[in-house]
Order: structure tokens, then sequence, then C-alpha cells
């Protein structure tokens, strides 16, 4: 079984987004890219697969920025190759873009299953998976949390739905699997060992031109306005207690006795 | 560090007499070799844990080790455990040390816990067996150069509201006199950034030459040493010895025992070699230029910060700048100097709470605040920036708010000379 997980950076909430107000648009140069966490869970189910299954792990990211650390992390963890597809791209390549890339890559490869986050927080809708799903025309299940290995070489996958309701799929490879969270939290690597990987791996470049095809076009990028702000509730204990029935009642929350 | 109790030798010389301890060692087998020593070898076999093998359970440790006194755990009961086949690495006790170095201070046999943490801790890190919320704290420093998760860019943001100005190297672009190493919780903490501003006001008052590296300083990483996270804490080094190699300047000075350590013992190792100083020990040396204009009249005691007093022999600065401020009545907790209690937060315990909690009938800070109150201070006075915030959340989680108040030397001492009208002293 060879698994193929897709790793992306995506800007980091911590540090604030850079945005030029006049012309509305995001400096992508200017802001720092951490891993994607829906990426990361993907990989950690990859692994966890790894070792109930033996399956091969290869982690693979487009170069839109410094994805180096990331790749030599996803070695330290446990990953058997990881490989980073070069071109003329840049931080601000979108997720279209990157999802044709990966796909032209993974269809030329034997692998069985792709893994990769169900969403980033630059594409809540979940882009990636579906995508390459799309362009390989290979099938594809959405919010897993779980993938194992079946009999018969089946794939079996949990998969949440709302309300709570959990299903049990079966599915025959090759499959794109869109992973919500993975059995356990992602394991750590600890520095020593992404740094000796650093020393002694290396990351296979494989490059690709620029890929044709649609692609947004960014209108405008705007802070949101506040409409209101919180209320702090000054005073004594009795006091922040009334105003606090006060507002209940006034939001009609209050069932008198 | 002065020894507490004479060192058991193998050989000793009396009078030039030669005196061989062999007579008095272990003529056969006791009845400790019947036990299956497998997961002690375990242990002891990873390099810097040997010395657990030493321990003869006297039991000294236990009575002076600041965790058992909340729990159920000392070095001792370390060795008992894992003599018994309970391995260190999946234990608990494992992350419950906060490497006070109280129980090697008395140890006879050298048992060093401040070796054996890290070494077993490094290899339990590997095995995947580390609390979740230290990992946390591991990854926001490899990824921000603070534990807390702040932004990187935002280091220096403090200096904005010290009054004065704070030069930073890469923009200042001459030697300086003094490097001050700021380090985290003293940039990003609320309380941390308003005790760095009173050091500002305090320097400048002074006329001290001074720069800080600003965004370019990362932590300083030995608490995520002493947690088993050397490769991280080789990483900062690395980048702070490069960092600081690019500018000029005389001595370094920190805000953060924590810091002072490293700098002193660490850092030299890896190339990184310059005079270091604790901000106490730099200001006890100018006291006589400083102007008070105004005293304190309040009955102030001070808690030794592990790492400036039992790891680096320093007891009597941050007293004297204390004894310093006009009207105080300076007294000591029971607990003091040589044999000061813990404030719970070294050793990666800044980052354990949570796990601590299930081990612990109380935090190490909420025994010490309750040692303060009973001696009557009525300030708690601090010299290492883990203390205020783990002192104040105990002041109010024992239900001593308003009787007591945690502050550090500095922000008293910024008060006494009229530079932190600020601070309420109540």
């Amino acid at each position: 079984m060879r698994v193929a997980v897709l790793l992306k950076a995506v800007p980091d909430l911590v540090e604030e987004l850079v945005l030029d107000e006049e012309s509305g648009s995001l400096q992508y140069d200017e802001m720092s890219y951490v891993p994607s966490e829906w990426d990361d869970q993907a990989l950690e189910e990859a692994l966890i697969l790894k070792e109930e299954s033996g399956a091969q792990v290869t982690a693979i990211a487009v170069s839109t920025g410094d994805v180096d650390t990331m790749l030599f992390t996803a070695l330290a963890k446990g990953a058997d190759h990881v490989v980073k597809i070069t071109g003329d791209f840049d931080a601000s390549m979108s997720n279209w873009q990157q999802a044709r890339v990966l796909s032209d890559y993974v269809r030329e490869q034997d692998f069985d299953m792709v893994l990769s986050g169900v969403q980033a927080i630059d594409d809540v809708d979940g882009q990636i998976p579906g995508l390459v799903a799309g362009f390989l025309n290979w099938p594809h299940a959405s919010v897993v949390t779980e993938v194992r290995m079946g009999g018969n070489s089946k794939i079996l996958l949990r998969q949440e739905y709302s309300g709570g309701l959990v299903a049990e799929i079966e599915v025959e490879s090759p499959v794109v699997i869109g992973v919500q969270a993975a059995r356990k939290p992602p394991r750590y690597a600890s520095v020593a060992k992404v740094r000796q990987v650093a020393k002694s791996v290396a990351i296979e470049e494989v490059s690709a031109g620029a890929p044709a095809g649609p692609a947004f076009a960014d209108i405008q990028f705007v802070r949101p306005v506040a409409a209101g702000r919180a209320e702090m509730i000054e005073g004594d204990v009795d006091a922040v207690a009334d105003r606090i029935v006060q507002i209940l009642a006034d939001h009609n929350l209050l069932r008198r006795a | 560090m002065q020894k507490a109790k004479a060192i058991e030798l193998e050989i000793a010389v009396v009078d030039g007499v030669e005196l061989n301890g062999t007579w008095n060692r272990m003529f056969e087998p006791r009845v400790i070799s019947e036990y299956d020593l497998s997961v002690l070898e375990e242990i002891t076999n990873i390099p810097g844990a040997e010395s657990l093998g030493y321990c003869y359970q006297c039991g000294k440790c236990t009575a002076v080790c600041p965790v058992d006194s909340v729990g159920d755990y000392s070095p001792r009961k370390i060795f008992r455990r894992t003599q018994l086949g309970i391995s260190l690495l999946d234990s608990p006790d494992l992350w419950l040390c906060t490497t006070c170095r109280n129980c090697l201070r008395v140890c006879p046999k050298e048992v060093n816990m401040i070796d054996i943490m890290p070494a077993v801790r490094e290899q339990a890190v590997l095995e995947g067996k580390a609390p979740a919320e230290l990992l946390t704290a591991f990854e926001n420093t490899a990824r921000y150069g603070n534990p807390i998760g702040e932004s990187a860019r935002k280091r220096a943001d403090w200096t904005k509201t010290a009054g004065v100005p704070v030069p930073v190297m890469s923009q200042k672009k001459a030697p300086v006199d003094v490097l001050w190493f700021v380090e985290c919780y003293p940039a990003y903490h609320p309380r941390g950034k308003e005790a760095s501003a009173a050091l500002a006001r305090i320097l400048a008052a002074l006329g001290v030459d001074f720069g800080i590296l600003g965004t370019e300083e990362k932590c300083a990483g030995d608490s995520q040493r002493m947690a088993g996270e050397r490769g991280l804490f080789e990483m900062l080094a690395e980048h702070n010895i490069k960092m600081l190699s690019k500018y000029r300047f005389n001595e370094i000075v920190v805000t953060d025992p924590h810091a002072y350590n490293p700098f002193l013992h660490e850092y030299p190792k890896l190339g990184g070699e310059w005079p270091v100083r604790h901000y106490t020990q730099f200001l006890a040396e100018k006291l006589a230029g400083v102007n008070f204009v105004k005293g304190i009249k309040k009955r102030i005691t001070f808690h030794d910060p592990c790492y400036l007093g039992r790891h680096n022999g320093e007891y009597e600065a941050p007293r004297s700048l204390l004894r310093a401020l006009p009207d105080v009545e300076l007294v000591e907790m029971g607990h003091c100097r040589e044999t000061s209690y813990c404030c719970g937060g070294g050793g990666g315990g800044m980052w354990l709470d949570g796990f601590t909690r299930d081990y612990a009938s109380e935090r190490l800070s909420e025994r010490r605040v309750k040692e303060a109150v009973e001696y009557g201070a009525e300030i708690l006075a601090v010299s290492c920036p883990y203390e205020v915030p783990r002192f104040e959340d105990a002041v109010k989680s024992t239900g001593h708010d308003g009787q007591i108040q945690v502050m550090d030397i500095v922000e008293l001492m910024a008060y006494c000379m009229g530079l932190n009208e600020g601070l309420a002293i109540s």
C-alpha cells in the first residue's frame, strides 16, 4: 500500500495578515507560514496506517515558499519519503493550481491512496482533496476520521456526518481522502531528530510547469468591520448579577416561576 | 555550591594517612541485588542518568524536596520505584521534578536530578511519552522563539510602554556597554512587560549604555533543555549566539535566571562566551549612584529563584537591593537562601500545571504564598519572570487577594526612584 500525503503551508494567524488597505490585496511575501493543521492530521493518520499495515508513506508539498522544514518534520515523524514539487510558484498560488500540480505528480506515481487535510484556513470549503480526486478521476471521501485496511485489500473509512452520526464505509483503491482528524493527536518530532534528518536525508525535488486553467480574480480583501462590541459589566457582585438578569429579561430568556 | 554534607569518598587522605573506604562497602551481595534490576539499568544506561543508580535510600532528599511536600515524589522514591520495576520513562514522576536542585544539595551520593531529568525526559520525548501541554510549549518555542506562542515579530513591542528609549541593536548600529537579554515572559507576559519597562527606566536613569536584540532574540531555551528538548535548546542557543556575535558589547545582563544559567554554563560549550550578570547583580553594584526619592512602608519577603540561588549561588544581590529601599522591612521566610522553596515553574514546570494538578495536593506556588503570608509579608518580592504570574495566581487561588502583593524587585526599585508612578502598592 503506497500512501501519498499532501501537505501545504498556510498563513500563520499568530502573526498579523498583511493587507495593503489601498489596493485591497494580501501581501503574501510579508506573511509567515505554518503547516496546515488538517494536513498534520492527515499525516498522522497515514503514519498510524503505516504502523498497523506497513503502508509506505510519501509526503508531498508544492514549493510555494519554504516547505523544507515541513517535509523534514514529516520524515522525522516517520514518513518514508518526501517530495517537493518545484516551479515558478509562490505563496499566492491558488488551491486549484496546487491541486493540479499535485495530481499531475500523483498520476505518474503508483499510489494507492492520497490523504490530505479536509480543509485549510485559506480554503475553508475543502478544495484540495476534492479537486485532486477530480483531476485524477479517482473516488473521493471527505470528513474522514479513521482510515484502516480491511479484508480483500479494501479500505475502511469512518466518516463524520452532522448530528453526531458516523458512517463506516468501504472503498477500493485508488482513492483520495480528506481527513478531518486522525485517531490520535499528531505526534511530536523532536528538534534534534528533525535536524538530524535534514542533514542525512535529501528531499526529492520534482519540477513542474505552471498549470494553465481558471483562476480566481481577487477583487478585494478587507478587514472585518466591528458591528458591535461586547459589554463589560462593571460593579460589585450584586450589580453584575442585576445587570445579567436585566439582559436575560430584555431578550426574553427568563422563565419566571 | 557549598555542600551541606560531606561526600562519600572511596579513598580519603587524612593527616597524610590514606584511608581506604573499600572495607566499609559491600562484602557480599545484599538483598538489593536480588531484584530484577533490568528496569533500573535501562534508566541508568541513558547517558546523564547514571547517578540514579548511586542512591542508597537515605531519604535526605525526601525531606527537602518541594514536590514531596505537596505529593508523593522524591528522588529516593523514584529510585525505589525504578528498582522495583516501574520505568521512569512511563511514570508521571518523570514530569514532576522542577529541577530546583534542593535534593542535590543534601545528597551524600551525588544523585544528580539536574542531569538525570533532562536525559530521561529526552528519551521519553523521543518515544512520544511527554505530556501534550509540554509539547505545545516546545512547538511554540520552535516556531515563534517563545513558549507562549506569541508573535515573534512582536517581541520588542513592550518597549513602546517603557517611556524611555530602549535601543534595539540592529537599529543602533553602535557598540554598547550592556547587552540586555530580555527573555520571553519579560517580553510578552503583561506583568513581565511591566517589570521590563521598570528596568528600562532604571537603566536610563542610571545612564547605562544598553541595547536589546529585539526580534533577533529568541528564548534562551534552558527550561526546554531541562524538560527534555535538548535539540530545541541547541537550535535556540545557536541562533542567539549568532545574533549576539553580530554586535559589540562589554557584558550581557539578563532578566531571567533561566537565561543566566545557560549563559554561564551551556552557551560557552556552544561557542557563546560572554561575561553575564543577572540584573540584580548588575544593579546591586550600582546602588551607590541610585537616588531614592520615596520609600515603601511595608513588610517584604523575598523568594530566592532556584536558578539564581541554589543553581548559581547568588543570594546577596537581590537582598541588597531590597535592603536599600527606604522604609522597607525585609523579613526572611523559613525556607530561604539555600533552603528556599520552589515556585514550581522550573524544569518545564511552567508548562505542566495541568499535568501536575493530578499528582499534587496544591501548587508549589500556593504553598510558597501561604508561607509568605505566615511570615506577615505584605509584599512577596521576586527576581525571576516565571514567578510574578505563578505567585499572583497562587495569591488568588489561596484566597489571599488583597492581603499580599507580588512584585518584581525592579518594580519596587523603580517605584522608590520615582520612576514607577503606575505601581499600585496597596
